[in-house]
């Protein structure tokens, strides 16, 4: 950590939320934390608070996190009120502390919504999308040889709109965002990649209607306030949730057609 | 062979994480099952928004009249009631409009109202540390506030100008000029419409761009072009609203420029403000018994 040389540290009050289970009420607990390298990651700096903890006999800190190049959405927590923290198109893996400076106050708190109760400290279960994912987030396809890449001819921008939703890391800032802790964002994520497609045109009504239904099982709706995207670390644009709301407003006509066979 | 049936929103809830509302138990059939999604009621609020643009766009437009002078400004006030001419009864194209107008709104707040509930209990634990907005705009923060202003003044507006309420003792049925100067050079009257039309403004900006969203009005070609027809509209609305208190106050819509009162003082109803048209199907007697049930 020390080997670049620059010897430059910073000093850090962290606020942290501590819950033991979730059930329990939780509370901040405030670290001191000198030392800090300018060059740490967000997460290393917790490493490094977590291995002091240990040290003294408390409980580590608890979050989430895997790769910890921004591409696998295990990582996010809440940095002084913003998803992610204040770097735009990161996660939280990617952000570092020289974002911060020296003697700075920061409050690190979970991700705040009904479907995404708090396991411990800074891990919720995110489940809530799993089960949006289960109602439709897939194609059905026949097994057997692998066909030819290029067998469906897509239009280029019809394959970058695609490829685009398709980024969705379901890491949960949109929700964690949302003023209405609302999926849209990562629900209309999960369509579009599919419903773009033309693999993905023999189930796009009952996926779309299905998907929609389920999420507004578990989440807010949308106030178009954008928060959404400003904090998704795969900047996914709410052009997205527009599109979903078309389809699912066509999908209840659709999906009666296709009942009485009629379309 | 794989299944094609994509899994209906039987969701069986596993671990923690249980479903925080049930999917209505009686669906109703389409069109009105859409009403029942969170996603179907911000779609029914795009489209009475857009309706209630229209109404608040053409208001705007056709008060503009009082600049011309009472006699122009009282005619198209009887046009409207007149609206279709011979071969609708006097009122009844009014009447279908306001029908339409009502139900919008009630439509309007009504998804407002349960969308709000629901995202209310989205979020039970509320963020502990101060949270920071990015992108949300005091606008599309304010909305629900903003809504509700606009609601009291149009209930107060509807008071003052329609039922004659507010100023019993100056209020003329018909005499629609006489009215709005009557109730707009009061002071206190005038900051109630000035401070809700702001609150009008304010509520079209975010309503007026986020229609688009819910109505899944979207395309890259266009989509730039929204904020500022957003903008732009709150802006018209606002300038051409604020307009009828200021300029009342400032005495440029004033009773002076009457050649001669509508009323005459022993409460005879004339045609004398009137124009050429509204002159000739003018009835004195319907408009002193109108008067008389006031």
């Amino acid at each position: 950590m020390s080997g670049s040389g620059h010897g430059q540290t910073m000093r850090i009050t962290l606020k942290v939320w501590r819950q033991d289970n979730p059930s329990d009420k939780g509370g901040f607990q405030v670290v001191d934390v000198p030392g800090v390298s300018p060059e740490m990651s967000f997460l290393e700096m917790l490493d490094v608070v977590n291995g002091r903890l240990t040290e003294s006999g408390d409980r580590p800190i608890v979050f989430d996190h895997d790769c910890r190049e921004g591409i696998c959405g295990s990582c996010g927590v809440i940095i002084n009120g913003v998803a992610h923290g204040p770097e735009r198109g990161t996660a939280t893996c990617q952000l570092h502390m020289r974002k911060f400076s020296d003697g700075d106050t920061i409050a690190v708190e979970p991700w705040r919504a009904a479907a995404f109760p708090v396991i411990r400290d800074l891990a919720v279960d995110r489940s809530a999308f799993d089960r949006i994912v289960e109602a439709g987030g897939y194609i059905s396809a026949p097994t057997g040889s692998a066909i030819d890449a290029n067998m469906i001819p897509i239009p280029k921008p019809v394959a970058d709109a695609s490829m685009d939703a398709a980024q969705c890391i379901g890491c949960g800032a949109c929700v964690a965002a949302c003023p209405n802790s609302a999926a849209q964002l990562f629900t209309s994520a999960k369509l579009a990649h599919l419903n773009l497609m033309p693999q993905g045109q023999p189930e796009r009504w009952a996926r779309t209607e299905a998907m929609v239904e389920t999420m507004e099982q578990f989440f807010g709706s949308c106030t178009n306030h954008g928060e959404c995207q400003d904090a998704c670390p795969k900047e996914i644009s709410v052009d997205f949730i527009a599109m979903m709301n078309r389809d699912y407003v066509k999908s209840k006509r659709k999906n009666r057609q296709l009942l009485s066979q009629s379309i | 062979m794989a299944t094609t049936t994509v899994r209906s929103s039987g969701v069986s809830a596993r671990g923690l994480v249980k479903p925080a509302f049930r999917r209505p138990q009686k669906r109703l059939p389409y069109p009105f099952g859409l009403y029942q999604s969170a996603v179907g009621k911000k779609w029914v609020m795009g489209v009475t928004g857009l309706m209630l643009m229209g109404f608040v766009l053409v208001h705007m437009i056709g008060n503009l009249h009082m600049y011309e002078g009472p006699a122009k400004f009282n005619e198209y006030a009887e046009a409207l009631r007149t609206l279709g001419g011979h071969f609708i009864p006097r009122e009844w194209a009014l009447w279908g409009l306001r029908a339409g107008l009502l139900g919008a709104v009630a439509l309007h707040i009504h998804s407002a109202v349960t969308l709000t509930r629901i995202n209310r209990a989205a979020r039970p634990t509320r963020y502990q540390a101060s949270r920071r907005y990015r992108v949300a705009n005091t606008s599309s923060r304010s909305m629900r506030l903003t809504g509700l202003v606009v609601i009291l003044y149009v209930l107060f507006h509807l008071a003052d100008l329609t039922w004659g309420r507010i100023f019993p003792d100056t209020y003329i049925y018909g005499d629609v000029y006489n009215n709005v100067v009557q109730s707009l050079s009061n002071v206190p009257v005038a900051i109630i419409y000035i401070v809700a039309n702001v609150a009008l403004a304010v509520h079209l900006r975010h309503g007026a761009w986020s229609l688009f969203q819910s109505l899944g009005w979207n395309n890259p070609k266009f989509n730039a072009a929204r904020r500022t027809f957003a903008n732009g509209f709150a802006a018209i609305i606002l300038i051409g609203n604020l307009s009828f208190p200021i300029m009342t106050l400032a005495g440029v819509v004033s009773q002076d420029e009457r050649t001669a009162p509508c009323h005459l003082l022993d409460g005879e109803p004339t045609d004398i403000c009137l124009g050429d048209e509204a002159k000739a199907q003018f009835d004195p007697t319907a408009v002193a018994k109108e008067g008389a049930k006031k």
